[in-house]
């Protein structure tokens, strides 16, 4: 179905064009993951790496191994970030999300609401920015 | 006077320069020269006649200086509304990142003159009715400076903490009457026992887990939110592995029966309910009345740092960072405890100030504002509604100890002469010594009892609490299993109030050498079960998505094999 658990962005205007463009990568990221096939899945390939290029902005993608996708837009104007940072972004966001799970409270497929996952992500986006 | 003190060399005023700085000022009021020497003298104590007059402090003051230094830990301190006693909770999340060590004069003027005059003010009806140490000026502009500087947006300094580190030292036996009167966050002796009794029913076995459908069932029973929950829980489990410890039980409870009472729930757990705060608390209330201030320095502080620590690393980093967090917080006891040897040749006065301070207490007690108006009423009602378990036995206590200070004083001394009857337990010599003056006797015979209860319930909790005060921190399961056997005296004591005594110096002083081996098989091992706990939650959701596929697979089958049936009977004729 691929209806946003969670939906961020920074600074706030264009934010739907971001919305927008993180919904069409979604095609892409299926795409990818119907292209691996019977592969075992494995931490590595859980990164997609970088979508497509588009305008002045790149989409990287990374899904789970319970098919939950993250889907992350970025300026192209910032040619600071590396692969590296963008993996270890993508790491700390499927670790929150365990944790998001670990608490009995939440039901897989709500909309997160997380203060905790909230405040990372924050943080993670000041970092960049 | 900074300089001489050698605040200026270290860059903060520790509880020894801080008392040299007052001996100074005395001096230099007394009209000797500044000069290390000078302390020596018998000196009066050191006058603040700039407390009385909004527009004397405003003059260059050594009296000013020292207010301004004790202004801005509680500038720094009370930004919550929460947060309304001085020592134990400091530094919240909120606070921003410390920035590094400052001498306080340089701390902005522009703050200070409103704290000053705000709690000076209010301080000065405290004041004139002490004479004496100075550090019941301190302490009294302390006390009501606190709710007074809530809305400060403090630049939070090591000084500050350090400082405040110092006056906790001091006003330990006192301050954690006010922590218990005042915090909403602190958990007290009955309500900690309710927890436990709570967590014993739902799972037996105390070192053990609630598995977090358990505990779902149970507090969805307290009829809260389920986002609220979601929140609570997100805030008690430190480590993030689905399940409660019985200190992340009592935190997530604690934070139950606040938020009931109305509270609203912080950003991030408070530290009086980390887990290794709580499992050292679940001694300490001896420990709070303990003459002893290495000791009492020694869990303040290194709480502060703990929090401190906490306060530094941002949210996303808090996990993985934990395990490095215990180590720095057992570094920082190590040096914590190396300041408070320093401080052990003063206990004797305190004895005598601590009591004085604590009637200066219950003055400025008076002057609080807010929470506790509504809290006897509310609370009582809120949690008996509240909780369909067992009627809370507590809840009366939690209210009187918010009460004012008059409640307070009433309490203790029929508590020294009969029990109440709607006080549960009798305050135990392991609750600090409620403020009275008239108490005197009773309140060192108090902080006696402790002292000797101590040495013979050491040797029964050291091994236990020390294995669980470092643990408690993202345990790692298999090591607690190893000390199990060790800590099963533990259930016991917990029980029994009158045996709660924190050997938190002892505690912690052997324990670090045993720590700092086993902290880096534990850091591994942690980051081994981070990842697999991930892998679980990964592996989970697929196993549950592949049974659907399954047993969609299997209804094709069946729907294959019955059109088969049909068709063979055709092809047989």
């Amino acid at each position: 179905q691929n209806y946003p658990l969670y939906i961020r962005s920074v600074p706030t205007e264009n934010e739907l064009k971001f919305h927008y463009t993180v919904h069409t990568s979604l095609d892409v990221v299926d795409e990818k993951i119907s292209a691996m096939g019977k592969a075992l899945v494995d931490q590595r390939e859980l990164y997609l790496g970088l979508l497509y290029p588009t305008e002045d902005y790149k989409v990287y993608g990374y899904v789970t191994n319970s098919k939950v996708k993250f889907v992350m837009v970025v300026d192209s104007s910032n040619t600071a970030l590396r692969d590296n940072e963008i993996r270890s972004m993508f790491r700390k966001l499927h670790n929150s999300y365990t944790d998001i799970m670990c608490n009995p409270f939440y039901n897989p497929g709500d909309r997160i609401h997380s203060r905790a996952f909230d405040n990372m992500v924050t943080s993670m986006m000041m970092q960049v920015c | 006077i900074t300089e001489v003190c050698g605040a200026k060399r270290v860059g903060y005023f520790g509880p020894a320069q801080f008392y040299i700085a007052l001996k100074l000022i005395a001096a230099a009021q007394s009209g000797f020269p500044v000069r290390i020497e000078s302390i020596k003298n018998e000196l009066p104590l050191p006058r603040f006649m700039a407390l009385k007059n909004d527009s004397e402090i405003r003059y260059g003051n050594p009296a000013e200086l020292h207010g301004v230094k004790f202004q801005v830990p509680h500038a720094t301190l009370e930004k919550n509304s929460y947060k309304r006693t001085d020592e134990g909770d400091k530094q919240e999340s909120k606070s921003p990142p410390m920035s590094p060590i400052c001498s306080p004069p340089a701390s902005p003027s522009s703050y200070q003159r409103t704290p000053l005059s705000y709690g000076y003010g209010k301080s000065r009806g405290g004041l004139e009715q002490q004479h004496g140490a100075p550090y019941e000026v301190r302490h009294s502009t302390h006390q009501q400076d606190g709710p007074s500087s809530g809305n400060y947006g403090a630049k939070s300094t090591l000084t500050c903490s350090t400082l405040t580190r110092s006056l906790s030292a001091e006003r330990e036996p006192p301050d954690s009457s006010a922590h218990y009167a005042d915090d909403p966050w602190r958990i007290t002796e009955e309500q900690r026992d309710y927890y436990v009794n709570q967590f014993r029913s739902l799972q037996p076995d105390l070192n053990s887990f609630i598995s977090g459908s358990v505990a779902k069932n149970f507090f969805t029973k307290s009829k809260l939110p389920i986002p609220e929950l979601s929140h609570i829980w997100e805030l008690s489990d430190v480590d993030c592995d689905g399940a409660l410890t019985l200190a992340e039980f009592c935190a997530a409870f604690h934070l139950v029966v606040a938020r009931k009472n109305g509270y609203q729930l912080p950003e991030t757990l408070p530290e009086t309910l980390l887990p290794d705060y709580l499992q050292a608390a679940s001694l300490k209330p001896m420990h709070d009345c303990a003459l002893f201030d290495s000791y009492s320095e020694s869990l303040p502080g290194s709480q502060q740092t703990r929090d401190f620590n906490r306060t530094e690393k941002t949210p996303a980093e808090e996990v993985p960072d934990k395990s490095a967090l215990i180590q720095d917080a057992n570094k920082d006891d190590k040096q914590v405890l190396k300041t408070s040897i320093a401080i052990k040749p003063i206990p004797k006065e305190f004895q005598h100030l601590t009591v004085k301070t604590v009637a200066q207490e219950s003055n400025a007690l008076k002057a609080r504002p807010r929470s506790r108006s509504y809290s006897s009423t509310s609370i009582e009602d809120a949690m008996k509604k509240g909780e369909e378990p067992p009627t809370p036995p507590p809840r009366p206590q939690k209210s009187h100890s918010r009460a004012s200070s008059l409640d307070l004083n009433k309490i203790f001394q029929q508590n020294a002469q009969a029990v109440r009857s709607g006080w549960l337990p009798p305050p135990p010599p392991a609750l600090p010594p409620r403020p009275s003056i008239t108490q005197t006797e009773q309140v060192s015979e108090v902080e006696l009892h402790p002292q000797m209860n101590r040495p013979p319930s050491q040797t029964e909790e050291n091994s236990s609490t020390k294995k669980e005060v470092v643990l408690g921190q993202p345990p790692s399961k298999p090591v607690r299993r190893k000390f199990r056997p060790e800590t099963q005296a533990l259930e016991n004591p917990e029980l029994s109030p009158t045996i709660n005594v924190t050997s938190s110096l002892p505690a912690v002083k052997p324990h670090l050498p045993v720590q700092k081996q086993s902290s880096k098989q534990k850091r591994a091992i942690q980051t081994a079960i981070r990842k697999n706990k991930e892998a679980n939650a990964v592996l989970a959701r697929l196993n549950s998505e592949l049974q659907q596929q399954l047993k969609e697979v299997h209804k094709e089958r069946i729907a294959l094999e019955t059109q088969l049936e049909q068709l063979r009977p055709v092809t047989v004729l």
